[in-house]
């Protein structure tokens, strides 16, 4: 993929990373990874359990230190002598799985607040920024004042997503933030995450075990295995490996099955297709 | 009479404040009846909230029901001293493995099940043995827990189910926090746990594709059950079914969108084989 070089926001740069490094587990999570975000753009990260995803997330808002390589932000290396850490983690909005579960505050707005007052922003700044944020993640205004705790599941998980908007982040990086949900539910918070996107210029990273809604929200998939990103492309041409994802105890898209069926049964169709909208089309063009 | 028989039950979670006046009361579960047959395969579809899980944990005497009554094997769930066979009788599997598994060894986890029940030593092993290989994890019986991937920490969960001998498995979702190969792998164990032992399964879950190898679907919303019957009937309801914020599997939509386009293909369609069969004979090479 090509890529306007002047919009690089965030590269780890040939980084490597061993848990328990004198101990019985010692385990190389990360071996000379390298992986960049670009602003506005929407990055999906897959990998089987264990793969590596989440120890990379946490070396892009340094929570963990790489044993070589480096993080560059801005064109700036983190682990510089006085760059100012604390303001990166602001900078790059870490959404874990099931956020819901660190809720602690009695009140929505209360919770909101937290972190742009924790990042040292006053009082009044504070308010407004969790406003704003508890806005877009499209909560009703009568929940203000109600306790994060009657909330719905996918209500809950809207109110962290916002915890972590209020303090203005330029990166937004989320662990399965549908996991749990009903259909329903995921649509919804695709819809809200994509509009983030668009109307913030927000970059998202969004590690995620769901190939249908990483093809159809993702401009760029990065794929991780022991360790090692294996492809980084577009959509549909990392799909194209479906037979070495499967391998890796991944796969494609449902659809994308579907036509490669059409193909061996001797059907001139296109076999890159990754939604349900782009079946349709070349299926209607064989049948009609 | 079946193994299940959940009559007319209702189940209320109640708020309070600080002082214990009631703030505000949620109806989870209202009025709600339905009857497994053992040796059935049960799927339960829902949005959040809907009472699926509240449901489930009646089935195993974790809640007791309000109103109505929750028979389990010919036990009264309402009744104290048959808890623990109640327990015996009807597993729960829940969504996340980490928080299942206590052992530190596989096979130790999977002893302990029937170990507490007072199993004899030499029965305890033999039932760790076959329950780790109906799970196909045997190989992995003396690995630690921590090492194993997400797909297989549930399948150990699993076993230490079934080394409990229960009649019925309720399984909570369990692959919501999987991998696809993880997802396979569980659903693959529970669709043989059913065809091979003959255990009830009942699964709760999100993901529509899960439901299709169901004998029968049950819907619910507000607590109590809106639809119900063969995946074939439930899943051609595809409007309902998304005004109850759930889907169809994607082979089904596709199919679903090529009708309402005009082409005449049979509905509904479940799987990849027969999508791709209706397709080859509506097509031109």
């Amino acid at each position: 993929m090509e890529r306007d070089k002047s919009k690089l926001k965030l590269a780890a740069d040939h980084i490597s990373y061993e848990y328990d490094k004198s101990g019985a587990n010692r385990h190389k999570a990360l071996d000379d990874v390298s992986f960049e975000v670009y602003e506005g753009e929407f990055v999906g990260l897959i990998g089987h359990t264990g793969s590596g995803k989440s120890t990379l997330m946490q070396h892009l808002n340094a929570l963990l230190k790489p044993d070589q390589g480096t993080i560059w932000y801005d064109g700036q290396d983190i682990y510089e002598k006085g760059y100012d850490r604390k303001e990166l983690r602001r900078r790059v909005g870490l959404v874990f799985q099931y956020p819901e579960h660190q809720l602690f505050e009695d009140t929505v707005f209360n919770e909101v607040c937290f972190g742009p007052k924790n990042f040292g922003m006053d009082e009044k700044q504070s308010e407004l920024s969790a406003y704003a944020a508890i806005k877009k993640v499209g909560l009703p205004d009568e929940c203000f004042y109600h306790s994060p705790f009657d909330l719905s599941g996918g209500q809950k998980r809207r109110v962290a997503i916002a915890s972590v908007l209020a303090v203005k982040p330029e990166i937004l990086i989320m662990d399965e933030p549908t996991a749990g949900l009903d259909p329903k539910g995921r649509e919804e918070l695709m819809e809200m995450i994509l509009s983030l996107k668009e109307s913030e210029g927000l970059s998202i990273v969004m590690v995620s075990h769901s190939m249908e809604d990483v093809a159809k929200l993702a401009d760029r998939i990065v794929v991780m295995d022991k360790g090692h990103i294996v492809y980084d492309d577009e959509p549909r041409k990392v799909f194209a490996h479906y037979k070495e994802l499967e391998e890796m105890g991944l796969a494609a898209p449902q659809m994308m099955y579907v036509m490669q069926d059409l193909k061996d049964a001797g059907f001139d169709v296109r076999t890159d297709v990754t939604t349900i909208e782009e079946a349709k089309e070349e299926i209607l063009r064989i049948v009609t | 009479m079946g193994i299940i028989d959940i009559n007319k039950v209702t189940y209320e979670y109640i708020r309070r404040d600080e002082d214990g006046n009631v703030e505000g009361i949620t109806t989870a579960v209202n009025g709600v009846s339905l009857n497994v047959k053992a040796g059935e395969f049960i799927a339960i579809l829902g949005h959040n909230g809907s009472g699926k899980s509240t449901l489930a944990k009646h089935i195993n005497a974790l809640l007791v029901p309000e109103e109505g009554s929750v028979i389990v094997d010919g036990m009264d769930t309402a009744d104290e001293d048959k808890t623990l066979s109640i327990r015996q009788t009807a597993g729960m599997v829940f969504q996340n493995p980490d928080n299942q598994i206590i052992g530190q060894i596989v096979e130790e986890d999977v002893g302990f099940g029937p170990e507490n029940m007072g199993v004899p030593t030499k029965e305890i092993w033999e039932r760790v043995e076959e329950s780790l290989r109906t799970v196909g994890m045997y190989e992995y019986r003396k690995k630690s827990p921590n090492k194993l991937s997400g797909g297989q920490k549930q399948r150990v969960s699993i076993a230490s189910v079934i080394a409990m001998h229960p009649k019925c498995i309720v399984f909570d979702e369990p692959t919501a926090m999987l991998d696809p190969k993880g997802r396979r792998e569980v659903i693959r164990a529970a669709r043989a746990l059913n065809d091979v032992e003959n255990i009830t399964i009942i699964l709760i879950t999100h993901y529509m594709e899960e439901a299709i190898y169901a004998d029968r679907i049950f819907v619910m919303e507000e607590g109590s059950v809106v639809m119900q019957g063969t995946p074939e009937t439930v899943f051609s309801q595809v409007d309902m079914l998304k005004s109850y914020r759930l889907d169809v599997p994607e082979v089904t939509e596709l199919a679903w969108e090529l009708k309402k386009a005009g082409v005449p293909i049979k509905f509904p369609i479940l799987t990849r084989e027969e999508l791709k069969e209706e397709l080859i004979r509506l097509g031109k090479r």
